[in-house]
């Protein structure tokens, strides 16, 4: 297994648990996270294949997705604040107002 | 001399604008009434003055038409359509009778509209009238002729209904507006039938085209019988004929004008003016005969009963009418437009008098209520039995001429000329006489019947008044001296009559001034001591007179045969099936349907954001093995 193969499984993994994580967990909080998990895991794949090619776009997009997660979690903190004071719990289930 | 013929059409249109767009407006203004009376009747009067002169053009030429395109309205395919005028003698003495009936009767409005609050209005009217009557007067093509005619059925359903404030008046509006298109569905058809054929729509060349034999590749006879439909509804002719008596729920000065002396004529200038056809036609002048016939005789029986001083003389008009259908369909064209001419005068001023009796009274119509009024209103009596005589047929007054020739030549002319038709035509000449002297001595002679208070307030009419009824009366007397069948025999042949019937002309001629000196005697034995004998009469033949009193049920009829199935289908089948069941109920289903499907589906929208997760994870690798197996 050469190293590219095994950066590749790594990347693929983080994503798999970030995503399993948002699906599976019950707190907005861990679920933020692991979509933080799953982003990173498409940074690593985004890295790899930039090494592979040796060009430096995949190392580009992967600033600009630092920048656009950011910019992401300083909205959706406040968000989920917010609904925390209203409901006083984490329960993503909790928010289930809107449902048809 | 250009444009003189377009200048008669438009001056009243223009009278019409100022007076319906400016003088409306400006009522209490100083001189607002003034302008209105100016303007209202100063263009009506130069529109008569430039057609005088148009006639002396003609004159002049030997009778050569005289054509005046104003404007080309469309080009189809190479064919245009012009709004072209036409004087020819036929439609000088048309346009000369609408613009000179029309404005004395405008001068005679001044006194009888003088207290009503919309007199700019009504003379807006009458000038918007005026306009549509003369574009369908002197039109070159049938096209124009129809928007002057579907114009005067506008302008007849506002007068109609001027006061409107009332709502039988502005159902009687209605009624005549709505009885006319049933006619014009007919007039459309025939019209669509002669284009399809001709390729024009101008009258001169269609009768070119049949006079000269180049033209039957239709039946004549059909696109007769089409026109002529559309002539009975305009001219309140059997079964179209329930509109008129109703439409005199207007201002007297309108029943005169439109519902008398000239609108209800155009269906009589009509087939006169299309004459080539009906020549090459015999049997729809056979229908227009038949018809005439027996519309005059009907509504000759009707009359005689009627109470209502102005229902009388509707039923009357009606008559009158079909005497001149009768003219037309033996053929005697010029004949039917004498009587055109001669009712004009005699009909306008009897129902100006009429009106003039009713100002009097204070607004009272019954001729129950009224009686011994000869003494205190003269000028009116005096012309209304002048004009009662000539419409009777007493000689040497306007009506006898017209009349005596229409009775010749039902009885003589060769195409469709009978004994019968002429002692039907004779039989409805002396109920004219008899119902005519029945009003006079009802209104005039008889001892009064009047309420005190409305005794003590009858006064004599205003000189615009009284002046018009004179000139009116004058011209009933001294107007059938003119040889008008002879004038226009160049242009509607007379018709012809087999010499071995002329011996019987004087006999018949000395028969029919027996005959209107006969309702004139009958008249006066029945009413000379008051309305007494007539009441007992009526009481012997109580069914008769029921019958005619309600104008032989015949509205009555139209409801329950026509108007109360027609309500039924429309409420039963087009509201109730058509529009709430099938429409609504569509449309209302198409909404639930939608509404169920998206209360299904949103049960997907449980709220729940791992499901959502899950469901966008699902749908990503869907798309994924699906761009897999197909990259």
């Amino acid at each position: 297994m050469d190293k590219v193969h095994f950066l590749l499984l790594i990347a693929v993994a983080l994503f798999a648990i970030g995503l399993l994580g948002v699906i599976v967990r019950r707190n907005l909080l861990v679920m933020l996270m692991c979509m933080e998990l799953m982003l990173n895991g498409v940074n690593l794949s985004l890295v790899t294949f930039a090494q592979q090619t040796g060009t430096a776009s995949g190392a580009v997009l992967v600033f600009l997705i630092f920048v656009v997660a950011a910019a992401e979690i300083a909205i959706a903190i406040p968000i989920v604040l917010l609904l925390v004071r209203r409901k006083h719990t984490l329960e993503a289930d909790a928010f289930g107002d809107l449902k048809g | 001399m250009t444009h003189s013929l377009t200048l008669i059409v438009v001056l009243p249109l223009l009278g019409a604008v100022l007076n319906g767009l400016l003088a409306t407006r400006l009522r209490d203004a100083p001189l607002g009434k003034t302008f209105v009376t100016v303007v209202g009747c100063g263009l009506p009067i130069l529109s008569f003055l430039l057609a005088v002169r148009g006639f002396l053009e003609l004159q002049a030429t030997g009778g050569t038409p005289l054509i005046e395109t104003a404007y080309t309205w469309a080009r189809i395919g190479g064919r245009s359509f012009e709004i072209a005028f036409y004087l020819d003698r036929l439609s000088a003495v048309m346009a000369l009778i609408v613009t000179g009936v029309g404005s004395v009767i405008h001068v005679y409005s001044i006194g009888y509209m003088h207290d009503d609050k919309s007199y700019a209005r009504f003379f807006a009217y009458l000038n918007l009238f005026l306009f549509f009557m003369l574009s369908l007067v002197l039109g070159r093509s049938l096209l124009v002729l129809f928007v002057g005619w579907e114009g005067v059925g506008l302008a007849s359903y506002l007068l109609i209904g001027f006061w409107f404030d009332d709502a039988a008046n502005a159902a009687a509006g209605k009624k005549a507006f709505i009885t006319n298109r049933i006619g014009d569905a007919g007039f459309l058809l025939g019209m669509f039938l002669l284009y399809w054929a001709f390729g024009t729509l101008d009258m001169d060349k269609i009768n070119a085209a049949f006079t000269s034999g180049a033209a039957p590749v239709i039946s004549a006879s059909l696109a007769g019988i089409l026109l002529f439909i559309g002539a009975s509804g305009k001219s309140a002719q059997i079964p179209l004929h329930v509109w008129l008596p109703d439409a005199m729920a207007g201002p007297t000065p309108v029943s005169a004008l439109i519902h008398a002396a000239t609108m209800v004529t155009a269906g009589v200038y009509l087939v006169a003016r299309m004459s080539g056809l009906y020549l090459q036609a015999p049997a729809a002048s056979m229908v227009v005969a038949v018809i005439g016939a027996a519309t005059a005789f009907f509504a000759a029986t009707i009359a005689v009963t009627q109470s209502d001083i102005k229902k009388v003389l509707a039923y009357s008009t009606v008559s009158q009418l079909g005497f001149m259908f009768v003219a037309l369909g033996v053929g005697a064209y010029g004949v039917g437009i004498f009587h055109v001419y001669t009712h004009a005068f005699f009909k306008a001023c009897l129902f100006l008098g009429a009106g003039s009796v009713i100002h009097a009274l204070g607004g009272e119509q019954d001729i129950r209520k009224m009686g011994g009024l000869a003494k205190k209103i003269p000028v009116t009596f005096w012309t209304f039995a002048i004009a009662t005589a000539a419409i009777a047929g007493i000689p040497p007054l306007a009506g006898f001429w017209s009349k005596d020739e229409i009775l010749w030549n039902a009885f003589a002319s060769s195409s469709g000329g009978s004994p019968v038709l002429w002692a039907v035509m004779a039989a409805t000449a002396l109920m004219t006489a008899f119902y005519m002297f029945r009003l006079l001595w009802l209104v005039f002679l008889t001892p009064s019947r009047m309420a005190p208070d409305v005794a003590h307030h009858v006064h004599e009419s205003p000189l615009s008044m009284t002046g018009v009824l004179m000139i009116l009366a004058a011209l009933s007397a001294v107007g059938g001296f003119v040889a008008l069948p002879h004038f226009l025999e160049p242009l509607l042949p007379m018709a012809k009559t087999p010499e071995a019937l002329h011996h019987y002309e004087t006999p018949l001629l000395i028969l029919s001034v027996a005959i209107a000196a006969a309702g004139l005697v009958g008249a006066w034995f029945v009413y000379g001591g008051g309305p007494d004998r007539a009441t007992r009469l009526a009481a012997r033949f109580a069914s008769l007179h029921r019958t005619l009193y309600n104008k032989y049920f015949v509205d009555e009829a139209y409801d329950r045969f026509i108007g109360r199935p027609l309500v039924w289908i429309s409420d039963r089948v087009f509201l109730n099936l058509g529009d709430r069941v099938l429409l609504d109920g569509s449309l209302n289903g198409l909404a639930r349907l939608a509404q169920r499907t998206a209360g299904v589906f949103s049960r997907v929208q449980t709220g729940n954001l791992h499901l959502y997760a899950l469901f966008v994870l699902a749908g990503s690798i869907i798309v994924l093995a699906w761009s897999f197996r197909h990259g």
